[in-house]
């Protein structure tokens, strides 16, 4: 057994919490990049050029890249010979969050509940998903979630006689309906199959994967190339004022499912796509 | 087409603005959004006074991340604007003229706009650090427990927009 101390994960947590909002990863700078060369609109390339300004001045004089600072959404995965000494692994999660948040001068958007709406103040509780893997380390992914595009989000239980054509007009139909809204060019991640909310799951998680990444699978592969393309041509561009540059990526993951179903789940995110991964 | 506007805005500047045009806005502009919409909206139902004069003003979809030491605002870009359609009839009706955010309105929105004489403005979602930046003071002036969602009165400089919808309605969304 390898002992973890709960002071470590909040102290890296709180770290990650200020870097992902400050600075995007590598593939998410390429894919701003190669949208601001491509783009053939002349208000689409204008706005990507802002949009990189926005990249640089965030990083320089660490201004949160969106004042939108999300709600934290993690992906734990804690290798099965791991022991956590000192505390509670969720509770030293929440505690870097609180950190982070507060210290790094971070928008707490948070609300303790969805009624009665009272700011909890420190953006707790997180979001956090929790996966036993073999091994004797944890590793952490944090991807804060903005609600602009997250409003945007669909899940469809289509039947299995709608196929891979009724997928292809559920992944249409939710960009076409998110529009500007959702702030162009977008991340899509997809779940396709497993339970409702398996399909979810799959799509957030489809979101941290790196822009310009296949799956593995061919015919998913081919999928997220055929639907990119579709996407982009729909012409709602950049901040939705038309262009090509209306998708950076579409992220599909598949599960197996139900022979009475096929669950299909679209997590829109803006170009603020913030991700970022810690091994401990 | 580039265009400088100040506020409070008249009548004439907003027969001025078409939709497509890029405007940079100098003056006093106001922060409201979900819940300060809503706290707006149950003040006007008890017949209370509201705590900002909507009269020829514009308020901004918005609630930003905190200033750090020295500077007036933090992170500072558009939410999106259909939350707010609930509400922003009512506020159009009494005075206000712009709204800056981003994304479709409703179509009672739009007809407001068109009866108001008002305009409809986007800024860039996601610029948040680039739009900080043409905010020069941020003061809250109520409801100030409500934090991120407080009104805010902001002293702005070329801060940049795009005419989404003008006052005759023409919406740049519907034209790409």
């Amino acid at each position: 057994m390898r002992e973890i101390n709960v002071d470590k994960i909040t102290e890296i947590v709180k770290e990650m919490c200020i870097n992902v909002n400050h600075f995007l990863s590598e593939d998410m700078r390429e894919a701003y990049k190669n949208a601001y060369d491509s783009e053939t609109s002349e208000i689409g390339k204008k706005i990507l050029g802002q949009l990189q300004e926005n990249l640089e001045i965030a990083g320089e004089e660490m201004i949160p890249i969106c004042q939108d600072t999300g709600m934290a959404v993690f992906f734990v995965n804690v290798g099965q010979e791991v022991h956590i000494t000192g505390g509670n692994l969720t509770d030293a999660i929440n505690e870097g969050v609180r950190q982070g948040y507060v210290e790094g001068y971070l928008r707490k958007s948070v609300v303790s509940d969805p009624i009665i709406r009272k700011n909890t103040n420190d953006n707790t509780p997180a979001i956090i998903h929790y996966d036993i893997v073999e091994g004797d380390k944890i590793e952490i992914t944090l991807a804060p979630k903005g609600f602009g595009s997250e409003n945007m989000s669909k899940i469809y239980m289509l039947k299995p006689a709608d196929g891979i054509e009724g997928v292809k007009e559920a992944i249409l139909s939710a960009v076409k309906d998110a529009g500007p809204n959702a702030c162009p060019p977008m991340v899509l991640g997809v779940g396709i199959g497993g339970t409702f909310e398996k399909c979810a799951l799959l799509a957030k998680k489809a979101l941290t994967r790196k822009a310009g990444e296949h799956s593995q699978t061919e015919y998913v592969k081919e999928l997220e190339i055929e639907m990119l393309e579709k996407i982009n041509r729909l012409n709602i561009g950049p901040a939705g004022l038309g262009g090509k540059n209306t998708a950076f990526a579409v992220n599909i993951e598949t599960y197996a499912t139900h022979i009475a179903g096929l669950p299909v789940a679209i997590n829109i995110c803006c170009h603020v796509n913030r991700h970022i991964t810690k091994e401990i | 087409m580039d265009k400088y506007i100040e506020t409070p805005i008249t009548d004439e500047v907003i027969n001025n603005l078409k939709a497509g045009d890029f405007v940079f806005i100098t003056g006093t502009i106001y922060t409201a959004r979900d819940a300060a919409h809503k706290r707006m909206y149950e003040t006007l139902r008890n017949q209370e006074k509201l705590p900002i004069d909507l009269k020829n003003n514009i308020i901004y979809y918005m609630g930003p991340s905190p200033a750090r030491e020295g500077r007036p605002i933090g992170s500072a870009g558009p939410t999106t604007s259909s939350r707010m359609d609930k509400y922003a009839p009512e506020l159009l009706d009494l005075g206000l003229k712009g709204m800056i955010g981003k994304g479709k309105r409703s179509k009672e929105v739009i007809d407001a706009i068109k009866r108001n004489n008002a305009v409809y403005f986007a800024s860039i979602g996601g610029a948040g650090a680039l739009l900080s930046k043409s905010i020069k003071e941020s003061k809250v002036i109520a409801y100030d427990d409500l934090g991120a969602e407080a009104i805010r009165e902001l002293k702005v400089e070329n801060f940049p927009a795009i005419v989404v919808i003008d006052h005759d309605g023409t919406n740049l969304y519907e034209q790409r």
